[in-house]
């Protein structure tokens, strides 16, 4: 099973990528988007899978699966989550101001 | 020693209070004292008695680097040239210079250069020495260019430092592998450990790391085009800097190393061809200047050449009479440049072709320029003390006879003649700058002046030099016994046997026969020479090194240029490419190079078809965010992706993760239909068919690098997770049954406050974006 999941974290990382090279703003913060569930996705595979019950402990039970990367994931579920928020208003305003959310026309003037 | 050497700095220091009286009394009045009192602390040493002398200071001992002052042979002639000729450029220029220029600056720099050298020829460690030689480079920078408003100084001052620090830095890789093959930073430690040195595999890079910083910084061919740009300074920087003591220092660091490298025949091959090349071609193009200070650039240029081909000689004889020509070179071309500054001074141009008939405005000044450019020629007189030394090297180019056949053989060969076509040449140019100057019809109309004898102060210097050309020619034994003798000992590195000099050896002495014929020859090329100049025709002015150097400066900055413009194109998605191009190149040489692709399926988890299915639906939904042309769509293909995510989260046992994700997609998906409502339509793409597969190369190519990452180091475990302990001690020590939450709020508490900061710092970032506006949105 792992290797199903590492196959489909990779697919999240290359349309991740794919959104993250295009033009558009929408599309870049797709992109990251992709990119985020695909780093939590690979995180838990590699604690490797379905080792044991969820790990709330209860009488009698002995394997627990590895609670370790599911502490990390859900930090950066958090963090993932504001740096996305903030990327959106950040694009609103972006293209609000310049009236483009075109990225070639987004750019820095000469003599800056 | 060290006060000495540092007293130009101490008076350096408070010039900037002296000038401030600049207008009763010349600023120079008061630097004056400083080269002085160094010159006469050093005069005791010069005798026949002498021994060397050493003082050590600690700087960095960590490095080895410590401010160790050496005093022998060698650096007590460059220290006595210093600052004795220091002393007489600051009396001269205290009448040249009138006082409303920036005086103040001018010492200063003149002070900073006065250390710089005296440090350069008294440093027996190479960092120091390195440090010292830099500190000439940045102060004749300064001095080039002290006329800053005009735009020829500037333009020599930047080519002067280019080539000079292009040197000096070379010259610093040298001194590195020196002190890497001999373990030591000191001269003479090196000097000692020669052996070490001459069968070092690293010997000839050594050699030509040396080689450069000398010959940029004594401006032997092709890098001499510095010199005659450098003339753009007040004439006494360019009598001092770049005729007697700067020019000298890659003299004195060939000298220096010259008991390790003489006796190499690489050595030998290089330093020669190239000091010949340099006195050749440096007298040759003399003869072509219409400037004065041009005349005596390129004649400083030739003379140096000539030095450096018998120190490249590497003999006995040859090197007593390269130091014997460093010291009498100092003195004749010292007053001719001075002579020079007058003649500009009193009449307004150094126009050799407006000059003219000056002999009897200036009889002291032509009478002074006699006996320079006969001493400079090498003309045969009892009292002429070029003379002794142009004959020596003669003397020397003949009795080459170390080595025998094929190319060194025939250089050995060809040496005399060469030294004799560029005598015959300097002789040339000296007569053209005498007689130019002043026989002939004065032309009074063209001069921006009224030409009159310059003012007693000006001439005191140039009389004082002359009288050295007197002096030495007349009794050259006592130099020889009590200085001289001392210097060849120290640049040969074996005792060197003082011999006398004698003005006449008989008709039969060749290097007089030799002398005959320069002036023959030079006499009849003198008078002819209206006729023959058009050779210098044959050879266009642009095709000169020149025309390199100003290449390169400007091809460095339109390539340059040019390159960056090609890859810094503004364009965020190239930026990206680059970065993603990089990781995946570097990432997978470095896996199969190691390789590192490894599948271990003894570990793997059972398939189970909920969660393949969920898999497959993930993916489709991934792929679809591509190829949607409908927001709406995109925001609700991304949701399935982050839903089916948390069924994973819930099959994989992390009931908070499936929790936490399933809120957090909501808000996530509220927040993109929020968003979305503002911002403009998702567009067709336009790309171009090379756009788009190259973003689908590289999108794919990292897919799959990081399902390849994944696969093999999910198959290495090295060791057990420390989980156990969390589960274990969940608990006892947290008092919880939720492990992940213990961990979140107990073990690793610190990770989730700095979590909680990032969310408010966002939430904060946010609200300050919508709310603080400079445009004329702000309501």
């Amino acid at each position: 099973m792992e290797i199903i999941t590492s196959v489909l974290g990779g697919i999240l990382f290359a349309t991740g990528i794919y959104n993250l090279l295009q033009k558009q703003l929408l599309r870049i913060i797709i992109g990251t988007a992709l990119i985020s569930h695909g780093a939590h996705l690979l995180i838990l595979t590699m604690g490797r899978l379905k080792t044991g019950k969820p790990p709330i402990l209860v009488d009698g039970v002995t394997q627990y699966t590895d609670p370790l990367p599911q502490a990390l994931i859900l930090t950066s579920i958090v963090i993932s989550f504001g740096v996305t928020s903030l990327l959106l208003v950040l694009a609103y305003r972006a293209s609000k101001l310049n009236n483009s959310d075109n990225m070639d026309e987004l750019r820095g003037t000469e003599n800056e | 020693m060290i006060y000495a050497v540092f007293a130009p700095l101490i008076i350096l220091l408070l010039i900037p209070i002296f000038n401030k009286w600049k207008d009763k009394i010349h600023t120079g009045w008061f630097v004056l004292p400083v080269p002085l009192l160094v010159f006469l602390y050093f005069i005791p040493f010069v005798g026949s008695d002498f021994t060397t002398k050493t003082e050590s200071y600690s700087w960095i001992p960590s490095l080895g680097i410590s401010l160790d002052f050496y005093l022998d042979g060698l650096s007590l002639l460059f220290v006595l040239l210093i600052s004795g000729i220091g002393t007489l450029v600051v009396l001269y220029s205290i009448f040249y210079l009138h006082k409303s220029e920036q005086i103040g600056h001018f010492y200063i720099y003149l002070m900073m250069f006065m250390v710089s050298m005296l440090g350069v020829v008294l440093s027996d460690n190479v960092f120091v020495l390195y440090t010292f030689w830099e500190f000439t480079s940045i102060s004749s920078f300064l001095l080039i260019g002290f006329w800053n408003h005009r735009e020829r100084s500037r333009y020599g001052a930047l080519k002067s430092m280019m080539i000079t620090v292009f040197g000096g830095l070379s010259l610093l890789g040298g001194f590195i592998l020196l002190s890497i093959i001999t373990n030591t930073t000191s001269i003479r430690g090196m000097i000692e450990n020669s052996h070490l040195i001459i069968e070092s595999p690293l010997l000839p890079l050594v050699l030509v790391f040396l080689a450069l910083g000398a010959f940029t910084k004594s401006a032997q061919f092709p890098f001499h085009i510095w010199l005659p740009d450098a003339m753009e300074a007040p004439t006494p920087v360019s009598a001092y800097l770049h005729s007697a003591t700067m020019v000298k220092a890659g003299i004195y660091l060939i000298a220096r190393f010259s008991p390790i490298l003489a006796g190499e025949p690489s050595f030998f091959v290089l330093v020669s061809i190239v000091g010949i090349i340099t006195l050749c071609w440096g007298s040759y193009m003399a003869v072509r200047q219409t400037d004065l200070k041009g005349i005596l650039a390129f004649s400083t240029i030739s003379q140096l050449g000539m030095i450096m081909a018998m120190l490249g000689f590497g003999t006995q004889a040859a090197i007593f009479a390269a130091v014997f020509h460093i010291l009498n070179h100092a003195t004749f071309k010292g007053s001719l440049f001075m002579i020079a500054g007058i003649i500009d001074h009193e009449t307004g141009t150094r126009d050799i072709r407006k000059l003219g008939g000056l002999m009897t405005f200036m009889p002291m000044s032509a009478t002074l320029a006699l006996f320079g450019i006969l001493s400079m020629s090498g003309f045969p007189l009892p009292f002429l003390n070029g003379f002794y030394s142009k004959e020596l090297f003669f003397d020397s180019a003949n009795a080459l006879n170390a080595y025998t056949g094929g190319f060194l053989g025939f250089l050995q060969e060809a040496l005399p003649y060469l030294a004799v076509f560029g005598s015959i040449f300097t002789f040339v140019y000296s007569m053209y700058f005498f007689f130019g100057t002043f026989r002939g019809q004065a032309k009074l109309e063209e001069l921006p002046k009224k030409p009159h004898e310059a003012p007693i102060g000006m001439l005191i210097s140039p009389i004082i030099l002359v009288l050295g050309v007197l002096v030495i020619g007349l009794f050259p034994n006592v130099f020889v016994n009590g200085l001289l003798g001392h210097t060849a000992t120290a640049v040969s590195g074996e005792f060197y046997e003082p011999h006398e000099i004698y003005f006449w050896h008989g008709w039969d002495y060749k290097p007089f026969l030799m002398t005959l014929v320069v002036i023959a020859l030079g006499v009849l090329l003198t008078v002819t020479r209206k006729k023959w100049s058009s050779i210098y025709n044959v050879f266009p002015r642009h095709l000169s090194f020149n025309t390199v150097y100003d290449f390169i400066m400007d091809k460095t900055e339109t390539v340059s240029s040019r390159i960056t413009k090609t890859y810094m194109t503004g364009s965020l998605r190239h930026y990206m490419s680059y970065i993603l191009v990089a990781i995946i190149a570097i990432t997978s040489i470095v896996l199969v190079v190691t390789n590192g692709f490894d599948i271990n399926t003894s570990y793997l988890a059972t398939i189970t078809i909920p969660e393949v299915l969920v898999a497959i639906m993930m993916a489709v939904a991934a792929i679809a965010t591509i190829f949607t042309n409908s927001r709406l769509a995109a925001i609700i293909i991304l949701g399935v992706v982050g839903y089916g995510l948390s069924i994973l989260f819930v099959i994989y046992q992390a009931p908070d993760l499936a929790l936490t994700q399933l809120i957090i997609e909501t808000v996530t998906v509220a927040l993109f239909l929020l968003c979305f409502y503002h911002l403009p339509e998702l567009r067709k793409r336009d790309d171009t068919l090379a756009v788009k597969s190259s973003n689908t190369i590289i999108s794919v190519g990292f897919g799959v690098l990081i399902t390849l990452i994944a696969i093999s180091s999910h198959s290495n475990k090295l060791f057990e997770p420390i989980s156990s302990y969390f589960v274990e001690t969940s608990k006892s020590l947290g008092g919880g049954a939720n492990i992940v939450n213990v961990i979140l709020v107990d073990m690793r508490g610190l990770d989730t406050l700095f979590e909680i900061t990032v969310l408010g710092i966002a939430a904060l970032a946010i609200y300050g974006m919508l709310k603080i506006r400079r445009d004329k949105e702000a309501k």
